[in-house]
């Protein structure tokens, strides 16, 4: 719904910066971020929007980020591919595909030194799992038996290139194998299954087991970067969109939901209204902040802070 | 008419592409989004329609590994033409360039050339950020071994091109994203621009601007505002940072006796600052005025438009240097009247106005 509110905005020129969205993709956010506690750490990559809302990040210095304003979560100097809210340890997104891998397994190495039980996951899409550096974090990690949690988003593309002009016919999840890591293949349009295949390796991982990694099939709906549909430029076609979307992961949540009893179509549409109005806030709040000053150019380039002697 | 045939820069960059495809069996490009529907902001679209897949690739995301393929194809035979949609990402591939590529002909006693050209695109606005917006000319012009070319013109980025494919050196080639849509007279014929030779775009008497890539068009616009008030700047595009071409700066400087030198990259340890110290070394006599240098600032690039307004130079930044290094007093005004005008006020983040986003 954010998303899909971005989609509405984007045409009024205000957000000036690249921005993918994750519309089709929030299943796999949502399925993992639910089975972590405050204090796990989480890094993202370019596409990253549903993984800080899923992590809890604050909605509002969000909007405020996209917007180029002071009050963004990185104060305007980031914008859409750079989002952090440390206050719930969301530490960072960034589109140099796989950059932000070894900074997860660094987070658990930071974990594990420090003898807490806190864990680390990155996020990335199928693309990045073509980087070096993921093979690299991945011994690494493994040789350590590091508390990291390793969550490939194969939406099957990169850009407009699909998957078969990139990689051969083999699993992505079979490159953790390689390093001797626990890894898994999961549906990433079916929320409870993602929940489940997460909850259980969160809690190994928790345990001291080492990492796991986990390939989550899903796709986006939108164009690569930006608010549109891209069907006219051939890569793909509509009908494997139509065919994905039949099987909207939110819809199929909340018909499971109401099978269950657990929700009833009001409720339903009451936190569809409340989310509204929280997206409404939102916007409001970014559009009303103000541009960072000039100063602020100037600030943060080097941290003026030291250690305590 | 053919003899005046107009095209883009983009477009003069795909047909220097095309004709090597064409006349060179050994020439192969890829790169990540090569043979896709976009083709590289449109400087390989349809190519490999008319070559297949086999010379016009697709690639994995992995540019180290795919770059020392490269080279490895490049020392075997083949003139591979390697492209990153972004200067930044080429970052992941810098150890084959700096530590095979640069250095394979000279380590091993010349017997074997790297004949590989790495398209580079640079770029500045709409938010791009501090990974996706880096000019590191200078990072490369520092590596022995590499050539660096930065063309300016439709006219030249097609000449510069063919050269570079044609030679048989590491060539980093940098095209700013900026210059894409600019138009120019461009002859359908295969022809070369000599790599290491810099250009005078604009003959004047009372400054010497040497620039670099889009950098050029702005001293351009500034030098268009500053002649209405006497004053007569020359431009040098420098057009190969690496070998750097000083002697037609150092002849202009000999008459104009001042010099102001405009890189797009950052202040220190920069281009700008490398063309100063040549040239004094060189022609030290001939300055009235001690030289300038205009650059980005030693940040990181900002995202929001409100930071970057004051990041990027522009020919305003540009108009007012050079009235001051040519000693001007009450005309300072006026001038500040002309750019407060009209036209003179398109936003800082975009090429034109007609750019929507999201690039
Ligand atoms: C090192 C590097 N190379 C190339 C790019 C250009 N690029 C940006 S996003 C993208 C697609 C990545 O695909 P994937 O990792 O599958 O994520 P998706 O965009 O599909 O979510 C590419 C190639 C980049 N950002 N970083």
């Amino acid at each position: 719904m954010v998303e899909e509110k971005i989609v509405e905005l984007y045409p009024e020129q205000e957000i000036r910066c690249p921005t993918h969205l994750s519309i089709g993709e929030e299943a796999t956010a949502v399925g993992v971020c639910e089975n972590l506690r405050q204090d796990d750490m989480v890094f993202g990559y370019h596409r990253s929007h549903a993984h800080y809302l899923a992590k809890g990040g604050n909605l509002k210095a969000f909007m405020a980020e996209l917007y180029g304003k002071a009050t963004g979560c990185s104060r305007g100097k980031g914008g859409s591919m750079h989002l952090i809210d440390i206050s719930v340890n969301f530490l960072g997104t960034t589109p140099i595909l796989g950059g932000t891998v070894p900074l997860a397994v660094g987070a658990a190495l930071s974990s594990q030194m420090q003898g807490k039980d806190n864990i680390a996951v990155a996020f990335f899409g199928d693309a990045a799992a073509e980087e070096g550096i993921i093979h690299e974090s991945l011994n690494f990690a493994s040789l350590k038996k590091l508390p990291v949690l390793f969550v490939c988003e194969n939406n099957l593309y990169s850009v407009q290139t699909p998957l078969s002009a990139r990689q051969p016919e083999r699993e992505i999840y079979l490159l953790g194998k390689a390093h001797a890591v626990d890894s898994y293949l999961a549906d990433g349009y079916d929320a409870l299954k993602v929940y489940e295949i997460a909850k259980k390796a969160v809690e190994k991982i928790r345990a001291g087991n080492g990492p796991i990694f986990l390939e989550l099939l899903t796709y986006r709906w939108r164009e690569h970067c930006g608010p549109n549909y891209d069907f006219e430029l051939g890569y793909r076609n509509e009908v494997e969109f139509l065919k994905w979307k039949e099987k909207d992961p939110i819809k199929k949540l909340k018909e499971e939901m109401l099978e269950a009893n657990i929700l009833s179509n009001e409720e339903f549409e009451g936190m569809r209204e409340e989310i509204n109005r929280e997206i409404e806030d939102a916007v409001s709040f970014a559009k009303d902040s103000p541009f960072p000053e000039k100063d602020e150019l100037y600030s943060n380039v080097y941290s003026e802070q030291g250690h305590e002697k | 008419m053919k003899s005046n045939r107009i095209i883009s820069y983009m477009e003069a960059v795909r047909e220097g592409i095309d004709l090597c495809l064409e006349k060179y069996p050994s020439v192969f490009i890829i790169g990540p989004g090569v043979p896709d529907p976009k083709g590289v902001f449109g400087t390989t679209l349809n190519l490999v329609d008319k070559y297949g897949p086999g010379r016009v690739l697709d690639m994995p995301l992995s540019e180290n590994g795919i770059t020392g393929v490269c080279i490895g194809a490049a020392l075997t035979g083949m003139r591979p033409i390697m492209v990153h949609q972004r200067m930044d990402f080429s970052l992941l591939a810098i150890d084959e360039l700096i530590n095979n590529a640069a250095k394979w002909h000279y380590m091993f006693g010349g017997w074997c050339e790297v004949p590989l050209v790495i398209r580079l695109i640079i770029g500045r606005g709409w938010g791009q950020g501090a990974q996706h917006s880096q000019n590191l000319q200078a990072l490369y012009a520092h590596i022995p071994g590499l050539k660096v070319v930065m063309p300016t013109t439709p006219y030249d980025v097609k000449g510069l091109l063919i050269s570079s494919i044609e030679d048989n050196n590491p060539i980093i080639f940098i095209e700013h994203r900026w210059l894409y849509n600019m138009c120019e007279h461009v002859p359908e014929a295969m022809y070369r621009v000599p790599i290491g030779k810099s250009k005078i775009v604009r003959e004047g008497e009372d400054i010497t601007i040497a620039s670099t890539s889009y950098m050029t068009i702005e001293s351009i616009k500034a030098s268009r505002i500053i002649e209405n008030l006497g004053i007569s700047p020359e431009i040098v595009d420098i057009r190969t940072i690496k070998p750097l071409d000083t002697n037609l700066i150092i002849k202009s400087v000999k008459k104009t006796g001042r010099l102001l030198v405009i890189d797009s990259g950052w202040k220190s340890g920069g281009i700008a600052g490398e063309v100063i110290a040549s040239v004094v070394e060189e022609a030290f006599d001939s300055f009235k005025s001690k030289p300038q240098r205009i650059t980005l600032p030693d940040i990181p690039t900002p995202t929001s438009h409100s930071l970057t307004r004051h990041y990027y130079p522009t020919y305003v930044d540009i108009a007012n240097k050079i009235a001051t290094m040519a000693g001007m007093g009450t005309e300072k005004a006026e001038l500040r009247k002309i750019l407060k005008s009209k036209k003179y006020d398109t936003p800082s983040d975009i090429p034109h106005l007609s750019f929507t986003g999201p690039f």
